[in-house]
């Protein structure tokens, strides 16, 4: 068996705590990852100033050659894993056993982050506008004739992490180019990414001390939101609930990302289909950036049976076929209880397109499944109207055009097919919309010049003012 | 290395004579407290005349938490001791209303008896100590400042109020129980700092973390370190060696108001920093059993719900299924009885319950 070690500030340290991750279908130990106690994370974040200067040595330029050649590396080379080594077909396959993502959809998760680490340049020049980096490396900088200053807010960036899909760590990659050290704390089942992400880019020539991956229990995770200075939170509910108010502490929880068709588009909704099935279903439906709602002026029930006819025709598959799309669940009981939850939330108001609630529950090649679910619902405030699962989970919502931006709620990705100026308007002013795509863009579509998920870059670090006089 | 037999089968007779003294004197009218002389009309057997064994306890089925819980508690009081100075001590809390303990001399007893395990080295006597640990209504307040002053010492202390912490972290005020822990940490700064004769100290893990970011209580002059109050594993003794104390002699306990104080076995590295604890016996004694079957004692290495037996002349607990688990442990020279080794939190109750706060 495997035997994933802490990195303290890129050195790896055995504990004596240790948790076993098994393969999803062959419930066979697939890892033992080293636990760190709460004390001796709070005792090396001390250290954080002193690994960040290691940082701080190189320059922006330089971080970003090193982010090049860590694209190269995360996807080719054979890197340390442990006590042994990791291949790329290695970690697809280990990846998969323990979050049952597909192979198929692993792979494009790694190609995925390649791509971030690869076009770095074009991510921070989406997140700061085209600013001269430099002014990291110097502290200050002239811009338009104007002194420009930025103060970093973080000695490190802590990531509490999520076990659902790699490609969710591309988030975090551009703190290094950022000059601010990583402190990862893993999802339980998927140590895999961030530990291989590390590898690569020590072996790049990143210094090691701005690499600490600790995986740890809820009271080593408070220490590193505690004392980061700025961390990302992945998870919902009771997780993030006591870090809501915190400056400190971006929240990643669910997207409940839409597809919103306009008025002047919806008799045209037929051609949409594809659309709204690519957002709905791609990466097995577990990324935030997956359409949970289709919110309609019209049409409603029409589209749910179209929608719910092609969704039926996905079904659960191993996860080494090179069909697959769905995920299996690492806890086979979770798939009982959700489609449970998802049927009590139901009651009359609301019927399952798909294929209906007993055949939701699925199995394929030792893995335990929940087939896609598309449920209609006859008005915007039942409980699955914004509902979000961990599998391709959607609502078709149908409300009037006039009403719907301020009823729509909280939406991380919102794809609007519509011309009409007016909802145009009302959605670019919709504090709910974080990430707006105007026309046929699958919700899942990301551009990577465009900020996504809050802004790495103003969380890091705040504009001071600066001024100058000689004498 | 294991002991021999004769010494395990001597240890196992002084605890059913034990048992035969504790039962007779808790049943006795003119010793007894009311509420095992009440339970004794309600049973079918006199069990002065029944029990003559450890093992025969299990005739009185398992000892009730709920008991504790609620009053009179003067009926816990032994009619021989209803005219001495009775203390009352209780229990974390975390699990509902606190279990409350009639206390008249136990706690000094106890304490005394674990002074005994205690190097000279670590512990040395006249050093003045720091209890940096919960104090309000629990025994250890008074414990650890009866031992420091069977040592020869003074004890200084700090406040710390548990259940607060434990308020914090319910209400998710992470921010505001890092300010408590601050706010108790720089008190004990102060004793620290003001006073050079302290060289022993009892505080928690989380609080031995939170004051060694401060200060090297190694440069501090230092010596000894009681660290209890809540569970540590294997990894935190090896962090706290290694890498907290380096140097110190620094001394895992388990101990709860309903039990009295388990000794660790001696820091050994062939363990791997395994803790080991074992019972005071014959005051109190840990049986590990099946959670599902609790008349089924585990198998050495075998994971099992902590029984704890609690026998005493102040205080009589047969059987008490606790909410701790852990794996059974050989006995060793110095401890001729059963040991329990990865002390945990049962897991069936690990998201029920908030502990370790402090």
């Amino acid at each position: 068996m495997i035997n994933l070690p802490l990195l303290r500030a890129g050195q790896p340290y055995t504990s004596l705590d240790t948790v076993e991750v098994l393969h999803i279908a062959t419930g066979e130990p697939l890892v033992n990852v080293s636990q760190a106690n709460r004390g001796l994370i709070a005792r090396d974040l001390l250290a954080m100033g002193k690994n960040r200067e290691a940082l701080q040595a190189h320059s922006v330029a330089e971080l970003l050659i090193i982010c090049k050649k860590a694209a190269e590396l995360f996807s080719t080379a054979e890197l340390p894993l442990g006590d042994g080594t990791q291949t790329p077909d290695d970690y697809i396959v280990q990846v998969s056993g323990t979050t049952g993502l597909p192979q198929s959809l692993a792979r494009a998760n790694m190609a995925k982050i390649h791509l971030v680490f690869d076009e770095m340049a074009a991510v921070l020049d989406g997140l700061t506008r085209g600013l001269d980096l430099a002014v990291l490396d110097t502290g200050q900088n002239i811009q338009d004739g104007r002194p420009l200053s930025y103060v970093s807010l973080a000695r490190a960036l802590g990531c509490i992490l999520p076990s659902n899909s790699p490609g969710v760590h591309s988030l975090w990659l551009p703190a290094i180019p950022l000059k601010t050290p990583l402190v990862l704390k893993p999802g339980r089942e998927e140590p895999w990414t961030p530990y291989r992400i590390a590898q690569a880019l020590i072996a790049a020539g990143c210094p090691p001390q701005a690499l600490s991956f600790y995986p740890t229990d809820h009271g080593g995770s408070a220490e590193i939101l505690l004392r980061s200075g700025r961390s990302l939170l992945f998870g919902g509910g009771a997780t993030v609930e006591p870090w809501l108010q915190d400056p400190g502490v971006q929240i990643h929880g669910p997207g409940r990302s839409k597809i919103i068709i306009g008025a002047d588009k919806i008799d045209h909704w037929e051609q949409y289909l594809d659309l709204m099935v690519t957002s709905i279903v791609a990466n097995g439906g577990r990324s935030c950036i997956n359409a949970s709602g289709i919110w309609v002026p019209a049409h409603a029930r029409e589209i749910a049976e179209a929608l719910g006819e092609r969704l039926s025709q996905i079904h659960a598959r191993p996860l080494d076929d090179p069909e697959a799309q769905l995920a299996a669940f690492a806890n086979p009981e979770m798939p009982h209880k959700l489609s449970a939850l998802i049927d009590a939330q139901m009651g009359n108001a609301a019927q399952d397109m798909a294929r209906g609630k007993n055949e939701r529950v699925a199995e394929a090649g030792g893995g335990t499944f929940l087939n896609p679910t598309l449920i209609h619902v006859d008005n915007y405030e039942h409980p699955l109207a914004n509902g979000e699962y961990l599998f391709p989970f959607a609502a078709v919502v149908e409300t009037p055009q006039q009403a719907l931006v301020e009823r729509i709620g909280p939406t991380l990705v919102a794809t609007a097919l519509t011309e009409d100026e007016q909802l145009i308007q009302q959605l670019l002013a919709s504090p709910h919309v974080e990430r707006l795509n105007l026309g046929p863009i699958p919700t899942n579509k990301l551009s990577w010049d465009q900020p996504h998920e809050g802004n790495l870059f103003d969380f890091l670090y705040q504009q001071r003012a600066l001024q100058r006089m000689a004498g | 290395m294991s002991v021999a037999q004769d010494k395990l089968d001597n240890a196992s007779s002084e605890l059913d004579a034990h048992v035969r003294e504790i039962v007779q004197w808790h049943f006795d009218p003119e010793t007894g407290c009311p509420f095992w002389l009440d339970y004794a009309k309600k049973l079918d057997f006199d069990p002065c005349e029944k029990i003559h064994s450890y093992d025969d306890l299990a005739l009185l089925g398992h000892f009730e938490d709920e008991w504790l819980r609620g009053g009179p508690v003067r009926q816990w009081v032994p009619k021989a001791y209803a005219n001495d100075p009775i203390y009352v001590f209780e229990t974390g809390g975390s699990t509902g209303l606190p279990k409350y303990r009639i206390n008249v001399r136990d706690f000094q007893t106890d304490y005394a008896l674990y002074s005994e395990s205690l190097s000279e080295e670590g512990f040395p006597k006249g050093a003045d100590w720091l209890m940096l640990g919960p104090s309000g209504p629990r025994r250890l307040r008074l414990a650890v400042e009866h031992l420091a002053q069977l040592r020869g010492g003074i004890c200084f202390m700090v406040d710390l109020d548990p259940r607060w912490v434990n308020r914090l972290i319910r209400d998710g005020k992470m921010r505001e129980m890092e300010a408590y822990k601050a706010h108790v940490v720089d008190q004990a700064l102060k004793v620290l700092k003001a006073h050079e004769n302290v060289q022993c100290v009892f505080t928690t893990p989380k609080l031995l973390e939170a004051l060694s970011e401060k200060v090297s209580l190694p440069q501090l002059g230092i010596k000894g370190i009681f660290c209890g109050g809540t569970e540590m594993n294997a990894q935190f003794h090896r962090f706290a060696r290694e890498e907290l104390v380096p140097g110190i002699d620094f001394i895992p306990t388990y101990g709860n108001t309903l039990m009295g104080l388990a000794c660790c076995k001696p820091f050994d590295p062939v363990d791997d920093y395994a803790i080991i604890y074992y019972p005071p016996q014959p005051r109190a004694v840990i049986e590990l059993v099946d959670p599902d079957d609790p008349t089924r004692k585990v198998d050495y290495g075998e994971t099992g719900r902590v029984m704890l037996t609690t026998l005493t002349k102040e205080f009589f607990m047969p059987r008490f299924l606790e909410r701790d688990e852990a794996e059974r442990a050989e006995a060793i020279e110095h401890y001729p009885w059963d040991g329990v080794e990865n002390l945990r939190l049962l897991t069936q109750m690990n998201e029920s319950v908030v502990v370790g706060v402090y």
